[in-house]
């Protein structure tokens, strides 16, 4: 207890040292803590997808539609259990900063293949029969505090003009990085007024989703669906929704990679601050170490002593960080537009690569000042002029 | 009496860039059980490093050294380390306590090194700091002492294991006259009344005037020896 006592006491003893150590330790975990959160959050999209749906998409680019006629052809293949489809909507709800999702689906599938969105039978059933009807997320439904029953307007882009929706359900998330913030709506609704407006644009959708029986078979099933199509106006490409959701994460990955990078930088460099404190404090005790040594203090006890007070500064410091790492990530959300993370969570990991982190650092940056107080003698100790 | 102390032909050298500094000649010494020796000598007469090489903390070039049946100049660092906290108390000039300690807990630190209980630790310190006339300072930190109070604490810190040896460095040399009266009054009474041997180095002759016994050194020889 007397040891610790002395560990705590010395770790204390510049209190101004000591406490801009413990704010810089704490800066690094927060900026490291902020920067792994978005990595995470953009892989985990990534990692939310099931390993049973496939997409379906246009060959040349997910920008172009394909037909609707689709749907029975690719049900028909081997393997696939249920076909789904949807169409990126767009439009504006309110404020164009108030970024989610709009899709309009396929009513009668889409709950069907996207058995992660959990919605009552009698919502569902209510969705379904009413033309323009909207489902949305429950995330949605708590930032703009809408009720089933209420009304949502949108104003149009890529389909103009005024768009009114009823909300006939809420769904809620199955698992912690599913995604709560879309609008689904009927696909039909869009397209009869397509056929109307603008009848070129009628009987597409953007893309296809296809529940299979086996994911093992997903290579192959995907091979089948695309040769159907081979040869045709629009030929499509079929891949795991995985694959297809790496595709968009890829596109920011140089992004992705430098704040990756970034992050461990930043512990690189805060090991320095706590390695310049350590062995300046180390310094300052020469004759201290010196006396206990005389005392009969054992190379195992130095160790013990610098090493504590090296994990207790960083101990601190990463207590510190991680604990306003939650409030500033959650304020880091809000001054995000609502929307542009569908989740945004600090994950247990991030918290432990952290945590871990700032024990590695203690420990790293007290090995030279371990090893000068070990291999200064006793003699040369006590005439040091620090 | 019989002898304590035993240093047979024993030389020092160090090294300062590729040249070798001899410090100690062939000494040759013996103290016996219960002696108060000063060392006396100009600065680099090797009085300093001879006290180093007798208490443990250094060791010689050549010959040997035995303290108490063991023969400390054979011993390797850790063994050197446990042998001084049993058998050797130390008093530097500066002190040296630990300034983030107490009085108490800079005293009992020796004794954390035992397998002493706490309640049998502190019993120990409180005799040791009573007997130094510190008992009602105990809590009060280096900080809160004056120069004389923190050499007590030190001597307190030196014999609260109960060694066979106390060694002093220049104990007074950093007091003022009335402090260094009372430092070496209280060393002839661990002398005296509890038979420590003591060795102690200064430059003061009015200090060595207390040891039973005064030794010169002078470019590392005994003088007169």
């Amino acid at each position: 207890m007397k040891i610790l006592k002395l560990i705590f006491a010395n770790a204390l003893r510049h209190k101004l040292r000591t406490s801009l150590t413990v704010i810089g330790i704490a800066i690094a975990v927060i900026a490291f803590g902020v920067l792994r959160t978005v990595v995470t959050v953009w892989d985990s999209s990534v990692d939310a997808a099931a390993a049973n749906r496939l997409i379906t998409r246009q060959a040349v680019s997910f920008i172009f539609p394909l037909p609707y006629a689709y749907k029975e052809k690719i049900l028909n293949v081997d393997g696939v259990k249920n076909v789904s489809f949807a169409n990126w909507f767009g439009g504006v709800y309110k404020d164009k900063n108030n970024f989610f999702a709009r899709l309009c689906v396929d009513a009668e599938t889409i709950f069907d293949v996207m058995q992660e969105f959990l919605i009552t039978p009698e919502e569902l059933a209510n969705f379904k029969k009413e033309r323009n009807a909207c489902v949305i997320g429950q995330d949605i439904a708590t930032q703009y505090n809408i009720k089933v029953g209420d009304q949502m307007v949108l104003e149009g882009d890529i389909f103009p003009g005024r768009w009114e929706f009823v909300v006939r359900g809420i769904y809620k998330p199955k698992n912690k990085n599913t995604d709560d913030t879309q609008m689904l709506f009927h696909w039909t609704y869009v397209d009869e007024r397509m056929k109307v407006e603008s009848p070129t644009r009628a009987g597409n959708v953007g893309w296809y989703i296809v529940l299979i029986n086996d994911a093992n078979k997903a290579a192959e099933i995907s091979e089948g669906i695309d040769a159907i199509f081979k040869n045709s106006s629009a030929e499509t490409k079929t891949e795991t929704e995985k694959a297809f959701t790496q595709g968009f994460v890829s596109a920011s990955g140089a992004i992705i990679t430098a704040m990756n990078f970034m992050s461990f930088v930043i512990i690189g460099i805060i090991m320095l601050v706590l390695a310049n404190t350590m062995i300046m404090a180390a310094r300052e005790r020469t004759r201290e170490y010196a006396v206990l040594k005389t005392l009969g203090f054992s190379a195992f006890h130095l160790v013990g002593l610098i090493l504590g007070e090296s994990l207790v500064i960083a101990l601190i410091g990463g207590g510190v960080g991680i604990t306003l790492t939650y409030p500033i990530v959650a304020g880091f959300e809000q001054a995000m537009p609502k929307g542009f993370f569908p989740f945004f969570f600090i994950e247990p990991i991030t918290t432990i690569i952290a945590m871990s982190a700032a024990i590695l650092i203690g420990i790293l940056a007290s090995i030279f000042p371990i090893q000068r107080a070990l291999k200064t003698n006793i003699v040369d100790g006590f005439r040091f002029v620090g | 009496m019989a002898s304590l102390i035993t240093v047979q032909n024993v030389s020092k050298s160090y090294w300062r860039e590729k040249i070798e500094i001899p410090v100690l000649n062939n000494i040759t010494i013996n103290v016996e059980q219960g002696e108060f020796l000063a060392l006396m000598g100009p600065s680099g007469s090797g009085k300093t490093t001879l006290l180093n090489l007798i208490a443990g903390i250094d060791k010689p070039s050549n010959g040997n050294i035995i303290v108490n049946g063991t023969d400390i100049s054979s011993l390797g660092e850790s063994a050197l380390a446990k042998w001084r906290a049993n058998n050797v108390g130390f008093i530097f000039q500066f002190y040296n306590l630990i300034p983030v300690l107490s009085a108490f807990e800079n005293v009992e630190l020796p004794l954390l090194l035992t397998k002493l209980s706490k309640a049998q630790r502190k019993k120990q310190v409180e005799t040791a700091l009573t007997l130094v006339g510190l008992g009602d300072r105990m809590h009060h930190s280096p900080k809160q002492l004056s120069g004389g109070q923190e050499q007590r604490v030190a001597i307190a810190r030196a014999i609260v294991t109960d060694p066979v040896l106390l060694v002093a460095d220049e104990p007074t040399g950093d007091l003022d006259r009335h402090s260094a009266e009372e430092i070496l009054t209280l060393m002839e009474r661990l002398n005296k009344e509890y038979q420590k041997t003591i060795i102690m180095v200064t430059h003061d002759p009015h200090a060595a005037e207390r040891a039973k016994l005064v030794k010169h050194l002078e470019k590392g020889d005994l003088v007169g020896a």
